[in-house]
């Protein structure tokens, strides 16, 4: 049986246990069914030790309940950075790591190979009573390895192969870029590994509605930008709500949508073997895997920018052939004097949509878009001054509708004249 | 690849320990205190034994290390990469720096590559060079300590002169705004970039520092019925507050949220964009927030 270790191997069920303790944070022990109660206690014990003060728990009569709880607009970083910080790695792995850039301390520092070997044994283990031992094809995996990720380089020179370490930029004094944008821009924890360089650093910032959890699926966006920066297609596993086992799918990842509002993450893509664009919850995929390149990744793209245009949030509906299906969104609201911060509202989050002045009072907003549903909640935040809809789709005019006079029953309102 | 050991906060660690013995200071104590600064909960438990009983073998028995400098790593592809696509964000103008030179680096992603589709389109003006101007004298203020002084015009239209102690810049990446928090400013404790007008670093007498004003919060209790998918799309929604949640019964949750005081109408109209399925449950005084606007709607003659 293995020991417990706060360091972990592989991120994908950390990745998905964080999620759950931080967007839900319901569950007791117990409603874990997928996993053991092993793994889920040593999961529960090392986010503990990752995030220390942010971890809670409470027990209700089904058990007790472990949730991670953050006000983000409290922090200055994302404490879910920590989590990327803690792979695991061997006493080998660390040992030759510092050992090897001691070598190669300088950009001039260059060694072959059996120099290298001979360095580590004669110089820097020898001192030890029992000196470890690194065989030629460990420290060049390690070389090369180390070579892939751009730290060090290779250069051959007649016979004979040198390594030495590469050139790296000057950052001193970006701190406070850093500390921005390592919360702003996406995959930020490279930013925040950048941070990490700094002994002392400026924090002059915050952040309001910041979702942190989206940086769990940091991997899973530096590998569907790579095949964007490429213009490959990729297979991904895809885990639907409605499925227990992940879907593989072939897809050419063509942008990623981001929310501000509600703290999703999607990938817009396109399936080759459907001729089908389709969205994707970035927190559902995994496995990401790059495949060749294709030649119609700029045209695709192209017919991603047109159809934007008629896109309110994720959703589009497009079918095999090609055609389109649109829907019309009429709906208008009551100004009352001195409420010109809802006309402002309304330029400021109208997207795809127009906004005019019917009258003095009234104010209409039109939209045609793919899917009128994806409008709904937004809709419901002009409650209290919504004078008429006009849906193409009556069906979700219709439940829009519904639902209002649902609130009516609940809040117990039914008295008040129309 | 993101996950690797060489960005760990273990090996970030050890780089510091090892530094430390470098720079003459291998005492217990000051080691330990770096496993604790740098690494996990847990840490402790695990760095210094690894290091001491030669698992790592980077530390002698007597406290010396083989090591001759100390530790530091070249920018992985990755960084660079990263760093690129950030240098060519407009934004990145707002800093008065140099960014590092990385011909020949493809940046990780472009803005072609990801799109804030529901961010609001009157973010502030990045690119404006008085803007700019501004941005830099305040975030200079904040680094040195410094006071400054600005003009804003008021809610009733009158122009006010403001002399504080600039604190921190909150940026909100929905409004595309950046705010300032001040301290020693009695009237305001938070004023949104864009409306400040000629700021500049005030030399004059000191003021007293000043907290910044202290944020009352209040708490929303809501019952979340779990159809559509309600429950998750919620508890996303919310997810950057403290909050805590619970089954109450079969397909019912209960979510207590904590939000600043000052934010409650918007607190109420992101509830309000789930319809029937959250309703306030406490305290009375924002369930009758929510009857208003429901009352407020009936009288509109929607059918």
């Amino acid at each position: 049986m293995s020991s417990y270790s706060e360091l972990i191997k592989s991120f994908e069920k950390t990745r998905a246990y964080m999620r759950e303790f931080y967007v839900y944070g319901f569950k007791n022990r117990g409603e874990y069914q997928t996993k053991s109660s092993r793994s889920y206690d040593d999961e529960r014990r090392r986010i503990e030790s990752w995030l220390g003060d942010h971890m809670s728990f409470v027990r209700t009569r089904e058990g007790k309940n472990v949730f991670i709880s953050i006000d983000s607009r409290s922090i200055r970083h994302n404490p879910f950075f920590k989590a990327w910080k803690a792979k695991s790695f061997t006493d080998g792995d660390i040992t030759l790591h510092f050992i090897l850039f001691d070598i190669l301390h300088s950009v001039e520092d260059r060694y072959t190979l059996t120099e290298i070997i001979e360095l580590i044994d004669g110089k820097y283990l020898c001192g030890f009573e029992e000196p470890m031992e690194f065989d030629e094809s460990t420290v060049r995996k390690k070389l090369k390895e180390y070579c892939d990720i751009g730290v060090i380089d290779r250069v051959k020179e007649g016979k004979k192969v040198y390594y030495h370490r590469t050139e790296s930029p000057d950052i001193s004094g970006i701190d406070e870029v850093l500390h921005y944008y390592s919360e702003v821009a996406p995959c930020g924890v490279i930013g925040s590994f950048l941070l990490d360089k700094f002994e002392v650093k400026n924090e002059p910032f915050s952040f309001k509605h910041h979702y942190i959890t989206g940086t769990l699926d940091s991997g899973v966006l530096a590998s569907l930008f790579t095949a964007m920066r490429e213009k490959r297609v990729c297979t991904v596993s895809n885990l639907s709500r409605r499925r227990d086992l992940p879907r593989r799918n072939r897809i050419v990842p063509l942008r990623v949508f981001i929310s501000a509002q509600n703290g999703r993450q999607h990938l817009l893509a396109y399936l080759p073997d459907y001729n089908h664009f389709q969205s994707y919850r970035v927190d559902y995929l995994s496995n990401i895997k790059l495949e060749d390149v294709t030649p119609r990744f700029d045209e695709l793209r192209a017919e991603l920018d047109r159809m934007q245009k008629k896109m309110w949030g994720v959703s589009i509906k497009r079918n095999k052939l090609g055609a389109e299906h649109m829907e019309h969104v009429e709906f208008t609201v009551r100004v009352e004097d001195g409420e010109d911060y809802i006309v402002k509202r309304l330029q400021r989050e109208k997207r795809v949509g127009k906004v005019e002045r019917i009258d003095e009072h009234n104010y209409r907003f039109t939209a045609d878009v793919y899917d009128s549903s994806e409008m709904v909640p937004w809709i419901r935040t002009f409650i209290c001054r919504i004078t008429q809809m006009n849906f193409s789709n009556r069906t979700v005019e219709n439940k829009f509708k519904e639902d209002v006079r649902e609130m009516y029953r609940t809040y117990g309102i039914e008295e008040v004249e129309e | 690849m993101i996950f690797s050991e060489l960005y760990s906060a273990y090996y970030n660690t050890v780089a510091a320990i090892i530094s430390s013995i470098l720079e003459g200071e291998s005492s217990e104590k000051e080691l330990q205190r770096i496993v604790s600064e740098r690494a996990f909960g847990e840490s402790v438990l695990s760095v210094m034994p690894a290091l001491k009983g030669g698992k790592w073998q980077l530390l002698r028995r007597d406290m010396t290390t083989p090591i001759e400098h100390k530790p530091h790593m070249p920018l992985t592809t990755l960084q660079k990469q990263w760093l690129k696509a950030v240098a060519m964000d407009p934004r990145v103008k707002l800093f008065d720096v140099k960014m590092p030179e990385l011909e020949g680096v493809e940046p990780l992603f472009t803005v072609e590559d990801y799109r804030i589709y529901d961010q609001y389109c009157d973010g502030d003006p990045f690119e404006d060079k008085e803007y700019i101007r501004q941005f830099r004298v305040i975030l200079r203020a904040i680094r040195n300590g410094d006071q400054i002084r600005f003009e804003m015009t008021s809610r009733n239209g009158k122009t006010m002169f403001i002399r504080c102690h600039p604190v921190r810049l909150e940026y909100s990446v929905k409004d595309d705004k950046f705010r300032l928090v001040t301290a020693g400013w009695r009237s305001v404790s938070t004023v949104n970039l864009a409306k400040i007008r000629s700021c500049v670093r005030y030399s004059g007498e000191r003021m007293l520092e000043g907290e910044e004003r202290e944020k009352v919060y209040d708490t929303v209790t809501v019952k979340i019925t779990d159809e559509r998918n309600a429950l998750e799309r919620f508890m996303l929604h919310f997810a950057h507050f403290e909050k805590q949640a619970e089954k109450t019964v079969k397909n019912t949750y209960s979510v207590r949220i904590k939000y600043v005081r000052d934010d409650e109408t918007e607190m109420l109209i992101r509830i309000l964009s789930f319809g029937p399925l959250a309703e306030v449950t406490e305290p009375m005084q924002f369930r009758e927030l929510v009857k208003e606007k429901l009352k407020k709607q009936k009288s509109c003659g929607l059918r």
